[in-house]
């Protein structure tokens, strides 16, 4: 076999194109295409078309000619645009506040050993795996302004004398978008942080039982200087959805009432799409990166730190 | 400093008992070694004295107080785990000081008292250093640390060494053994390796299958095993033991193996006895290279320098011998194995027990 190889290699000299392919370099730069052409294709283009887009006069059917930021300085003075920035801002953090609260909760009572642990986890899963459309649907019904379920026991109990309109004023609706986001969202919280949980070993508990710790010290000393890593990416991922949520609010309330719980997706669907101003609704859209980015070098920085505080070899 | 007793105490994880009533009395001072074979029972008996595991009978003190009921904190106890269970995030001198500052200590006396612990174990260069950048010795000696901070009543280790390598172990060994002279703590020590338990102990407790089956001192129990399994769990190589009757009560009394190998008794033989089955132990370094012994053939000679170790077949019974005179011996090569009558041991054969 040697010998064979040899003597072909003494006959003919290999090819450039057979060397270039032998090329470790070359090979992996081969094998990372596949993967290179997809995310080019389907993340990158989108994005670059996206911002070029922004940079436009294009309306639907209508090819657009570059206008320099004049789609972002038209939406600096639009009251409605800084509106949806508002209702995003408000909706992201309140509702990823509670989510990580009641998701934390969450994880961890479930990390004791409780009765029927593994039935409670998929339970608790069941909101996430719901179509959002779906669940958008059964929230829409009950908020309904006349048969709301809410309103319904709310008055058979006596609490209230007449139905709460839960969608049809500014203030309500906001607090119920968020409240059905909060339902949505925190199963992942949950059951990520759950997970997370089950890394830190039980004997770090046992030796701060011996040292004299309560729950409460364990949890502040122990457990949550462990979680940060995971909570900074949960949170991260958490922050990142919520912030671009498009389809609860549009299945609930379509940014109404009066723009109250107008997002900036949703504004931006409802400018580019349904209004057919492609320019300005890509702008809109390219306003959301900055807020984007910073929310991912928030993590970012915050992974950094406890990577070199943790490492992952403690035993 | 403390003396602690455990009194009739047995363990149950739901139907199955594990430890089946265990009485062991250790002295304020003393290094109290538990060492038995995985699944003995000893580390849970060990939780079970730190307050980890509940007691399910029976009665365990410190001092004067039976701890039963009382959590692991009031009990006035260190413990050092297999894996260090050191704080991953904590820095080795705030994990020293973790205890401390539970207890809102003073910082300037947890500060002293880490310097005093962190001074005994030569850990002051590594005070600001996380638990991943030290060595596995290092991080073994930060959770001796972290039990020292306490100035505790009693001191438990749950096999501290098993996670370092041969030679780390034997350092270790030395420098808890030291540490024990110098502090004189109640020390509890939980381990599957004889050596260390021969090596470390003041006593040691064998324990098998959730029962104790012999406490004494190291040397107590390699000279008088009160049964067949102390005797070959203590001493390494372990014991030979060899099944037979015994014969010639009368006369000079020996017991005559399966093989048909007749060896010497001594004055061990109990009266009264002849025919009886029994079986026979002799350790190791108890043989001599005599002209007059027990004929065998060497199978396998291992040198280790200081000794040489021969495996023998002697009538069909394999046999380990330990010489410390260098002979040239080389397999196959007959030769006879003479056991000394006087440090020879023999069980009955179906209790186990001593004869």
């Amino acid at each position: 076999m040697i010998d064979a190889a040899a003597n072909e290699n003494a006959v003919a000299p290999v090819s450039f194109w057979t060397r270039l392919n032998e090329n470790r370099t070359v090979l992996g730069l081969w094998f990372m295409l596949p993967a290179a052409a997809f995310l080019l294709l389907f993340l990158a283009y989108p994005l670059g078309l996206g911002i070029w887009l922004s940079l436009t006069d294009a309306r639907i059917g209508r090819a657009g000619e570059f206008i320099g930021i004049e789609n972002f300085t038209w939406l600096w003075g639009d009251a409605v645009f800084w509106l949806s920035v508002f209702n995003t801002l408000l909706y992201t953090i309140v509702a990823s506040v509670i989510k990580f609260a009641i998701g934390l909760y969450l994880a961890l009572l479930l990390n004791n050993n409780i009765a029927f642990k593994a039935f409670i986890r998929a339970i608790v899963l069941l909101p996430f795996i719901v179509p959002t459309v779906l669940s958008a649907i059964a929230f829409w019904w009950i908020f309904d302004s006349q048969f709301s379920i809410i309103s319904w026991a709310l008055i058979e109990l006596g609490i209230i004398e007449q139905n709460i309109d839960f969608l049809g004023t500014p203030n309500n609706a906001r607090a119920s978008v968020i409240f059905a986001n909060i339902w949505r969202g925190v199963p992942f919280v949950a059951i990520t942080l759950l997970a997370g949980l089950q890394t830190v070993p039980q004997s770090l508990y046992e030796a701060a039982t011996i040292d004299g710790a309560s729950k409460w010290a364990m949890f502040r000393h122990i457990t949550y200087p462990l979680l940060t890593p995971i909570i900074a990416v949960v949170m991260t991922f958490s922050v990142l959805f919520t912030f671009t949520d498009f389809q609860l609010i549009y299945a609930m309330t379509r940014g109404g009432p009066v723009n109250a719980t107008h997002l900036m997706a949703t504004l931006s669907y409802q400018r580019a799409i349904l209004g057919g101003n492609l320019g300005e609704g890509a702008a809109i859209s390219t306003a959301m990166i900055p807020f984007l980015l910073s929310a991912i070098m928030f993590s970012w920085f915050g992974l950094q730190r406890r990577k070199w505080q943790q490492g992952e070899s403690d035993d | 400093m403390a003396s602690v007793g455990i009194r009739d105490v047995r363990k149950s994880f739901g139907p199955v008992e594990i430890i089946h009533g265990v009485d062991i009395s250790i002295e304020d001072g003393e290094f109290v070694i538990l060492v038995g074979p995985s699944g003995c029972g000893k580390s849970t008996l060990l939780r079970m004295i730190a307050g980890l595991e509940k007691i399910t009978s029976g009665e365990i003190s410190i001092g004067e107080r039976v701890v039963n009921q009382m959590p692991p904190k009031e009990r006035d106890i260190a413990m050092v785990f297999q894996n260090y269970a050191l704080y991953p995030h904590m820095t080795v001198s705030e994990n020293m000081a973790f205890s401390l500052r539970l207890r809102r200590t003073e910082n300037a006396i947890v500060t002293e008292r880490v310097h005093i612990a962190a001074e005994i174990l030569g850990l002051m260069p590594l005070l600001d250093r996380f638990p991943r950048q030290l060595s596995g010795g290092q991080r073994q000696r930060v959770a001796m640390g972290r039990a020292i901070v306490r100035d505790p009543q009693v001191f438990l280790f749950d096999e501290p060494l098993s996670n370092l390598d041969a030679k780390l172990r034997v350092q270790m060994r030395t420098e808890i053994k030291e540490l024990h002279q110098r502090l004189r703590t109640t020390t509890v020590y939980v381990t599957h390796d004889q050596i260390e338990a021969m090596t470390m102990a003041d006593k040691i407790v064998v324990m098998h299958d959730g029962i104790v089956e012999q406490i004494g001192a190291p040397l107590e129990l390699y000279d008088n095993p009160a049964n067949r399994f102390v005797a070959g769990f203590i001493g390494s190589p372990a014991m030979n033991f060899m099944s037979g009757h015994i014969t010639g009560v009368n006369g000079s009394a020996s017991l005559r193996t399966e093989g048909g190998i007749d060896l010497p008794l001594g004055a061990k033989a109990p009266d009264a006895s002849d025919g009886r089955p029994a079986v026979y132990g002799v350790r190791p370094e108890h043989f001599v290279l005599s002209g007059e012994g027990a004929e065998a053939s060497v199978v396998v000679v291992e040198p280790t320098g200081s000794e040489i170790q021969v495996v023998a077949d002697m009538g069909g019974d394999h046999v380990v011998a330990v010489f410390r005179e260098r002979h040239d011996l080389k397999p196959g090569q007959k030769i006879h194995l003479q056991p000394n009558p006087e440090l020879v041991h023999l069980f009955d054969s179906d209790s186990g027990q001593r004869l």
